[in-house]
């Protein structure tokens, strides 16, 4: 889990004719608006460092137009930077040809889009081998290697339909196979399921962290959505107007949020399906009560415990570590109060 | 009235145009016409073997065609029927000649105007060039141009087909260029996530998601090769237009209706076709899921 898979330096992404000179004008202090309205350029990203560690599900959230798929469209390069360095597996992707890159696009990494992006005219077969028939796999294991996909998404049956006659939900999942048919490392997933309705949307989160588990990819994952970044991501970054707000595994930013934003953003959460144990548990040991281990979330720890019997011991593969107090798990769980200074203040 | 130019001076003006072409065309009229003497004895020999076929066969040719393209029986009976008509009213000779000189033009449109589109399509500068060129070859009136065709060429089927391809090509030209500005470009995009070269997007990507358009292009040009056949015809082409020709010079009322009725049958034929195949194109975009 150490080992850091992509990294992202001092991105700036401007658009418009003369974007060079613009990042030197944000870099002065110039704000989104004041160079939107005095020079007419739109910042897209401002000065993003993030660095994704392998094997882990890293979440970049952002209300829409906050530049979160400008973002992902850097790190295969669909979209340029303006300034800024680019490191994949330690090679800076920016000095790459455009041999080197499609090689990049075809092998290294794969994507997932908002809206799909089948090829209509493709059956789901066909579709789920497109990434394989561009590296020109021979046709016979291109079929083979898709099947094994189809059947993992749960698909089988479906090969020859078309994209038309499935429901979201199923062209995602065809969606998701297709990325999966490379073996491709990496996974970008823009905004994969937000255009699920809820119970769709579960029910592939399910699926993505069961597969997951299973294929330990390096997964990067754009949402709208706090819950879906909560639940899903090992590791997330708050963008803002085309900066990074705040980054943070996902107990950190609930226990500590920077700033009026994501205090906003975290008011509404479900607290005790993010929050876990260890959080708030202290290092007294005590012999009776019943074992919780500490990476439960307070959801589940909850029944556990009672009035009568309120305390229980933490424990870290099964050897006690500390305790944990029924009372502290419910002030955790309180919507907290914001303070004027953007301090979460519990109690 | 005071011009800026007198007459005296525009006369030269209009004279030298008209001697410089004569020069060039005496001097390259020669190796113009060899260049497209192959085209003229494919032309020729296509002829020969549809008039030379038995009628019987060419009819059942055109019928199995009709159901190829538009898997529709009424159609099928409906070319049977034309055909016949126009094989016991005599106009079966010209009636081949006029097919064989639309196909090789639909042929020449489509091998010469698909790859334009495509190219329309890839670049901005390019369609901002070809744009206007296809303006002046749509509305300039065909006679303008059947004067230096015809002077260079002469009269005969290869000055003819020139002129049935300037007027039938620039539908499928903007079509194709359309159809492929058209496709979704989150598909493009997709495909270029995955690493698809240009080739590999224009051959699996836009080209078939752009057909429906482009086969509309196809039946435009189909159309509109038809409705030059008759000026076509003032230039030697053998064909329909030319009874019509001689009907409208001598006002024989029977005999003109009955050939352009013949042009309307084929035009009906080749458009119900060449439609229901572009739309059996489009399977995929139907819906359910029991097909």
């Amino acid at each position: 889990m150490s080992d850091i898979k992509v990294e992202i330096k001092h991105l700036y992404k401007v658009f418009g004719p003369n974007p060079v000179t613009m990042v030197e004008h944000v870099k002065n202090g110039t704000s989104k608006q004041e160079l939107l309205n005095e020079y007419r350029h739109v910042l897209g990203l401002k000065d993003v460092n993030i660095k994704v560690l392998a094997c882990g599900v890293q979440v970049i959230m952002g209300l829409s137009g906050s530049g979160k798929s400008t973002l992902i469209r850097h790190i295969n390069r669909l979209i340029e930077p303006t300034t800024g360095e680019i490191m994949v597996n330690g090679q800076n992707i920016l000095a790459m040809d455009t041999q080197e890159l499609r090689e990049f696009r075809r092998h290294t990494l794969s994507m997932v889009f908002q809206k799909f992006a089948l090829l209509p005219h493709y059956t789901v077969m066909d579709n789920v081998a497109y990434g394989l028939k561009i590296q020109n796999t021979p046709l016979i294991e291109a079929r083979e290697r898709s099947q094994k996909w189809i059947d993992r998404v749960g698909l089988s049956g479906f090969e020859r339909n078309y994209p038309a006659q499935l429901s979201g939900g199923m062209q995602q999942r065809v969606g998701l196979a297709r990325a999966l048919a490379t073996d491709a490392e990496i996974l970008l997933m823009d905004e994969a399921f937000s255009a699920l309705d809820p119970l769709i949307r579960t029910d592939m989160q399910d699926i993505l962290l069961d597969l997951q588990e299973e294929l330990q990819k390096t997964i990067i994952f754009i949402t709208h959505d706090l819950d879906e970044a909560l639940r899903i991501g090992d590791n997330i970054a708050i963008l803002r107007d085309g900066e990074v707000v705040q980054q943070g595994t996902p107990q950190e930013i609930v226990l500590h949020p920077e700033g009026d934003y994501v205090n906003d953003f975290i008011k509404d959460i479900n607290r005790s399906r993010v929050l876990q144990v260890g959080s708030v548990m202290s290092n007294e040991l005590i012999n009776d009560g019943p074992e919780i281990d500490i990476s439960m979330v307070i959801e589940e720890a909850l029944p556990k415990l009672s009035a009568a019997n309120p305390k229980g011991v933490v424990t870290r593969d099964g050897k006690a570590v500390g305790s944990v107090y029924l009372d502290r798990m419910i002030t955790a769980i309180t919507r907290p109060k914001s303070t004027s200074k953007g301090k979460v203040i519990y109690s | 009235m005071d011009f800026p130019i007198n007459r005296t001076d525009l006369r030269e003006l209009k004279k030298g145009i008209d001697f410089a072409f004569r020069d060039f065309s005496r001097t390259y009229g020669d190796a113009i016409e060899a260049f497209f003497d192959p085209l003229m004895h494919f032309m020729v020999w296509l002829e020969q073997l549809m008039i030379g076929a038995p009628w019987q066969v060419m009819i059942l040719i055109f019928a199995a065609l009709a159901w190829l393209g538009s898997r529709s029986l009424l159609l099928v009976l409906g070319t049977i029927c034309a055909f016949l008509l126009i094989y016991y009213l005599r106009m079966w000779e010209d009636t081949m000649s006029t097919v064989a000189i639309i196909s090789v033009a639909t042929l020449i449109c489509i091998g010469i105007g698909i790859p334009l589109g495509v190219l329309m399509a890839r670049s901005e500068r390019v369609q901002a060039v070809i744009t206007p060129i296809l303006d002046i070859m749509q509305t300039i009136p065909s006679f303008v141009y059947l004067i230096p065709v015809v002077m260079l060429l002469g009269i005969g089927k290869v000055p003819g087909l020139l002129a049935v391809c300037i007027y039938a090509m620039p539908p499928i030209v903007r079509l194709t260029n359309l159809g492929i500005r058209l496709v979704d470009k989150e598909v493009l995009e997709a495909a270029g996530a995955f690493g698809a070269s240009y080739r590999q997007k224009l051959f699996d990507v836009q080209i078939p998601l752009a057909l429906p358009n482009i086969f509309a292009g196809v039946n435009q040009t189909i159309m509109m090769a038809l409705a030059m056949v008759v000026i076509a015809s003032m230039i030697g082409v053998k064909s329909l237009g030319v009874p019509v020709l001689r009907a409208i010079s001598n006002q024989y009322l029977a005999l003109g209706l009955m050939n352009g009725l013949a042009i309307v049958a084929l035009a009906i034929i080749f458009d119900r076709t060449s439609q229901k195949y572009g739309q059996r194109l489009q399977k995929h975009r139907q819906g359910g899921h029991d097909v």
